[in-house]
Formats: C-alpha cells, sequence, structure tokens
C-alpha cells in the first residue's frame, strides 16, 4: 500500500496581477504536462490554482495553455497580493485536493508565499529551482512520485538535487525562464472548480499605502531573442557593441562587473544577481565567464564569444569561441554583417 | 523596542572556485563571512538603535560553535548581545526544521521585530525568514530596502520587487527580511571590542533551554534531502578559433547568416 495514495496531481500556482498571468505559470503548466506524461500509470492531471478577484474568466487561457482543471478562488481579499490572505487560501486549497505536488514561480510573490504554505503544512520545499524530473526508477519501484529537483547553490558553482520523500505535496519554486512555453490551444477545454476559503482573519495585517513604479527599463533583456553581451574587455567599446546589437535588431545586456562599473544599469545584468536570459543568440563579448554570469545565459540556443585570453571559461560554454579583442574585432564584425545582409 | 537580527555565517562564495581536473568545490582558505544580506539587516537595526538608545538590538545564529566569531562581531559594530543556537540535534536542519528552532529561540529571547537578510549566499533559498515567521505566526516583510519608520505597534518599510517600489505598514511584532544593497555596514568599534573581551556577551542556547522535541528538527526533522550534488559539466564540442581579425568578424557573419539569424 503506498504511503501517499490519496495524493495525486501536480499543482501549479498561477501568479496574477491585476488579471495578467505571470509567464512562468504557463512555463510551468507546460512543464508539469511532460512531468504527468512521464508516469501515466499515475494518471495524474495538471491543475492550475488561481487566486484573485474577478479572476475566474481566466480560467480558460489557464486550460488553452495545458491545464486540466483550474480550481479557482475567487474573493475580494485576494484582490492584490498578500502573504497572509494568499497563505491562507492556498494552504487550504491543498488540505482539501491532495496534491502529489505544488509549483510555484521564483518570483518575489513565489518566494514570499511558498514558505510561508510549506511551513504551515510542514512539507519539503525546494527553491529557485532549474530543472525537474520525475525519479522513474523509483516510481516504478515504490508506487509514487517522486521529483528530482535541482538547484543551483554557492552562487551557482554547485548544483543540488533535492528530494522530498516523506511529506506531501512535494513543493518546489522555480526559476522563470528556464522551461520552454508549450504553444497555446483555444479549443482545449477542461474543469473550473470554484473553490471558498475559511478565512483565519479578515483583519489584514499587512497593508500596502503605496506602490511606486520603479523607473522602467527602456529594455526587457528577458524577452530579447539577441543578445550581444559586454564583459570587462568590451568596456572600451561599448558603442560599436551596440551597432552591433542594432545590426542585429538585438539587445545590449552585460555581466554584473559592467554595472559595477558604472557603464550599463542594473536592469541589463545578466548572471545569478541580474537576469536569466534564453535568446537565440548570445554573442558574449570581453565576458570572462565567471558561473555567475553563465546561470544566467548558458540555455542560450546559440553561444558565440570573442575574448582575448584563450584559456577564458566562456569558451567551455560556448558553441563558437574566437581569441580576439572586441574593440578590434567589432568594428570589423558590424561591417561583415552589413556585407551579409546586402549577399 | 526589542529587534533580533537573525544572522548566517557563510562561506564567502565569491571566492570558491571549481577544480577543473575533478569538478569538486575548492573550499579551503574560503573565510566565512557575515552573509551579506543579514549584515544589511543588522546595520538596519544598528541604525534605529542610533534615533532610538532604547533600542535593544540582539545578533542570533544558529550553527556550529565557531559562529559566535561572528556574534562577537555583530556586537562589536554595535549589537547589545548575541545568541547562538548551537546543539548536535540541530544538525542538517533544512529551512523548514531551521524554522522551529530559531521560532523557539526567538519564544525565549523575546522581540519586537525580527529582521532576518533575505537569503545567505550559500543556499539562497530565501524561505528561513517567512517560514520563521510562519512558525511564530506573525506578518512578514520581504525584500525590504528601506526602513522609513518604526512605532510602538507598527513598522512602515520599502520593499524593492521586480518592476515596483511598495510602502508597506506592518502590526509589530513581525519578520522583515532585508537586501544587501539597502545600506553600508559600518566597521566594528574599538571600545565595543573592548567591552567584549570584559564581559562575554554571548548567550549559548542548547536544546536543553528549548526543549524542541527532537524529530522536529536536523536531519529527522527535514522534509528535503539533498540526493545527489555536482558541479557544471564543461561543454567539450566548443570550437575556439585564433583568427585575424577580419576573418573573425566574417565567420560571424557568415554562421549568423548560415543559421538565418542575419536575412536580407
Amino acid at each position: 500500500m503506498a504511503r501517499f495514495e490519496e495524493y495525486k496531481d501536480i499543482f501549479v500556482f498561477v501568479e496574477q496581477e491585476n488579471g495578467n498571468i505571470a509567464e512562468v505559470s504557463y512555463e510551468l503548466i507546460s512543464e508539469a504536462r511532460k512531468l504527468v506524461a512521464s508516469i501515466p500509470e499515475f494518471g495524474y492531471k495538471v491543475v492550475g490554482v488561481l487566486l484573485g478577484e474577478n479572476v475566474k474568466e481566466k480560467a480558460q487561457e489557464v486550460i488553452s495553455h495545458g491545464a486540466d482543471k483550474v480550481i479557482v478562488v475567487d474573493d475580494a481579499l485576494l484582490k492584490d497580493y498578500s502573504t497572509q490572505f494568499y497563505a491562507d487560501a492556498l494552504t487550504q486549497v491543498v488540505l482539501a485536493h491532495k496534491p502529489d505536488s505544488m509549483l510555484t514561480g521564483a518570483t518575489p510573490l513565489g518566494r514570499d508565499l511558498a514558505p510561508r504554505v510549506a511551513a504551515r503544512l510542514n512539507v519539503g520545499l525546494t527553491a529557485d529551482a532549474t530543472k525537474i524530473e520525475v525519479d522513474l526508477e523509483y516510481a516504478k519501484e515504490n508506487g509514487e512520485s517522486l521529483l528530482d529537483v535541482t538547484r543551483p547553490t554557492f552562487g551557482g558553482n554547485l548544483f543540488g538535487t533535492i528530494v522530498c520523500k516523506d511529506t506531501r505535496p512535494q513543493m518546489a519554486t522555480i526559476r522563470p525562464k528556464v522551461f520552454e512555453l508549450a504553444p497555446t490551444d483555444t479549443t482545449r477545454t477542461g474543469e473550473v472548480e470554484e473553490f471558498t476559503p475559511t478565512w483565519r482573519t479578515t483583519d489584514p495585517q499587512v497593508f500596502v499605502e503605496k506602490v511606486i513604479e520603479k523607473v522602467k527599463a527602456d529594455v526587457d533583456i528577458t524577452k530579447a531573442d539577441i543578445l550581444v553581451g559586454a564583459g570587462r574587455g568590451a568596456e572600451n567599446c561599448l558603442d560599436v557593441l551596440q551597432k552591433v546589437a542594432d545590426e542585429l535588431g538585438g539587445v545590449v545586456c552585460c555581466t554584473r562587473a559592467v554595472v559595477e562599473d558604472g557603464f550599463l544599469d542594473k536592469d541589463r545584468q545578466v548572471g545569478q544577481t541580474g537576469k536569466t536570459v534564453r535568446p537565440s543568440l548570445y554573442i558574449a563579448c570581453g565576458i570572462s565567464g565567471a558561473v555567475q554570469h553563465c546561470a544566467g545565459m548558458d540555455k542560450s540556443d546559440l553561444i558565440i564569444s570573442i575574448n582575448r585570453d584563450p584559456q577564458a571559461e566562456i569558451f567551455n560554454i560556448s558553441n563558437m569561441g574566437f581569441v580576439g579583442d572586441c574593440a578590434t574585432v567589432l568594428p570589423l564584425l558590424v561591417e561583415s554583417i552589413k556585407a551579409a545582409k546586402a549577399e | 523596542m526589542k529587534i533580533v537580527v537573525l544572522e548566517k555565517q557563510v562561506p564567502d562564495s565569491t571566492e570558491i572556485t571549481v577544480d577543473k581536473k575533478t569538478g569538486a568545490l575548492i573550499r579551503d582558505g574560503v573565510p566565512a563571512i557575515t552573509n551579506p544580506d543579514d549584515l544589511a539587516g543588522l546595520e538596519a537595526a544598528l541604525e534605529l538603535k542610533d534615533k532610538n538608545p532604547d533600542t535593544e538590538v540582539v545578533v542570533m545564529t544558529m550553527g556550529l560553535p565557531k559562529a559566535a566569531e561572528m556574534l562577537k562581531e555583530g556586537v562589536a559594530m554595535g549589537a547589545d548581545k548575541g545568541v547562538l543556537l548551537t546543539d548536535r540535534v540541530l544538525g542538517g536542519s533544512d529551512t523548514c526544521a531551521t524554522s522551529i528552532a530559531l521560532a523557539a529561540a526567538l519564544k525565549k529571547v523575546g522581540f519586537d521585530l525580527v529582521i532576518a537578510g533575505r537569503q545567505a549566499i550559500d543556499g539562497d533559498t530565501a524561505q528561513v525568514g517567512p517560514q520563521t515567521a510562519e512558525r511564530l505566526d506573525i506578518p512578514q516583510i520581504t525584500y525590504v530596502d528601506e526602513i522609513l519608520e518604526v512605532k510602538e505597534d507598527s513598522i512602515t518599510v520599502k520593499r524593492s520587487l521586480e518592476d515596483v517600489e511598495q510602502i508597506v505598514t506592518a502590526k509589530l511584532p513581525c519578520v522583515i527580511t532585508t537586501l544587501s544593497g539597502m545600506n553600508k555596514p559600518r566597521y566594528m568599534q574599538c571600545d565595543n571590542i573592548v567591552d567584549l573581551c570584559k564581559e562575554d556577551k554571548i548567550e549559548v542556547l542548547t536544546n536543553a533551554e528549548l526543549g524542541i522535541d527532537p524529530e522536529t528538527v536536523g536531519f529527522k526533522g527535514s522534509p528535503t534531502s539533498v540526493k545527489t550534488t555536482f558541479t557544471k559539466d564543461v561543454t567539450d564540442k566548443t570550437e575556439v578559433f585564433t583568427l585575424s581579425e577580419q576573418e573573425t568578424a566574417d565567420m560571424i557573419a557568415k554562421t549568423l547568416k548560415e543559421k538565418q539569424i542575419i536575412t536580407k
């Protein structure tokens, strides 16, 4: 007799703000589909959990992205995110439905909410994961699913695979942009179930007095399909690096060093303490290849790097590497690209 | 006002390198430091104490006996005392178990405000702060970039999120988690170091004082376990070319054309 016979399905917390659903939630639904497909014998469903006010109409969108079912908690107290009410509602959904696992985006909201819920349930939570798989051998031997959840630690120097053998649901927060979005299917159908929580109290403990928009970045490097990355070795030729990006219809991003040296803004920083990107092309210019930077871009489809140092670490994760000085190569590259276009 | 700052002693992850032959982490000679987000939290607490000298600031950690060094540094910076939570039964605790132990110690020591760093640079989980708040059944405010005002029964802070900043007020007691960029931590003060020599300001708490059910902490009480660890594989398929600058430029352009990234 399996220990967790009552526990079924993979739940994905669907993060929304003003009715706009965070892309990471759909990335997780796409990945959850692959997970349930790897253990068809369990017959698990992918279930979205959507919390908010007047969000029921969004349930179909969640289904179109791959959910079999959506549990909607629609309540005025959930209009804007609050740790208190979201944790109360999500905990009750879990207790009532007993999912095998519960995935949340590793966004600021997800990382505020998930630990609180996991502690209330006394279940294991793996933080900020970048890979998730079902241990098929374990599933076969034990008749229960076990997720192998892999995450970087020590600033990206070490990876650990974490398991939660003895508690259910198995919880994890997953970093945005590591899983691919599956195509949407608007004809897909699924069940929508409403859930009404019992509030421990309706008296809020935390008040958001004011929300200030941060000065908007002129670019969003996570959305760019082509990125030209600058490291310390390209600080002396950033203008021509921008020209390369312009010629390719791409965007300039950089390492932490370039931000710290004051050349580019923090919102262009790629890496452990910056953003994670996966463009179709990443041209790494004068980037040494510190693990902290690579962790944020090594999933790019094609990585071409230019560095003076033949031993540079960046070459280890590149598809093509060129030994050379950016300040001399890049102006020539602008011309070569122009010529290739004209051909 | 009694503020307890939670700290963790961590290896300086920027100093860790990987042995290229074995793929193992080289930890020898890597200095132990106070986790940067926690140090910002301590500085924020000390700034409140500067404004209101009645404030009592306690630095607390759970760890090995050697973590007392870090607490002494906290006292040398200006904290009133340190509390070291150390016991064999706590070894191997994950965040879920750690929060049980810290909550028990916090209840014993007493607090109006708990400040924790947002996340530690060795584990990067960002879970201990919120989970400790949950165990204490008090509110949390994560990602705090500035403390704006502390009153007898409330705290107002600025949170820094991805696209927005929020001004948030919470009832006390509560837990806030702080970001390392929020301030510049002060240096240790000579007179505080002298005081430390005269009086041992580090209190040691073991489970004899706390009476936590040993089943709920340590390896036994941790729902997560590490199955394997590994360092990143090095891809060996990289082609590294040493060509003239013009050849380099032409070859990149040609590749991009072949991959249809350059079109007309």
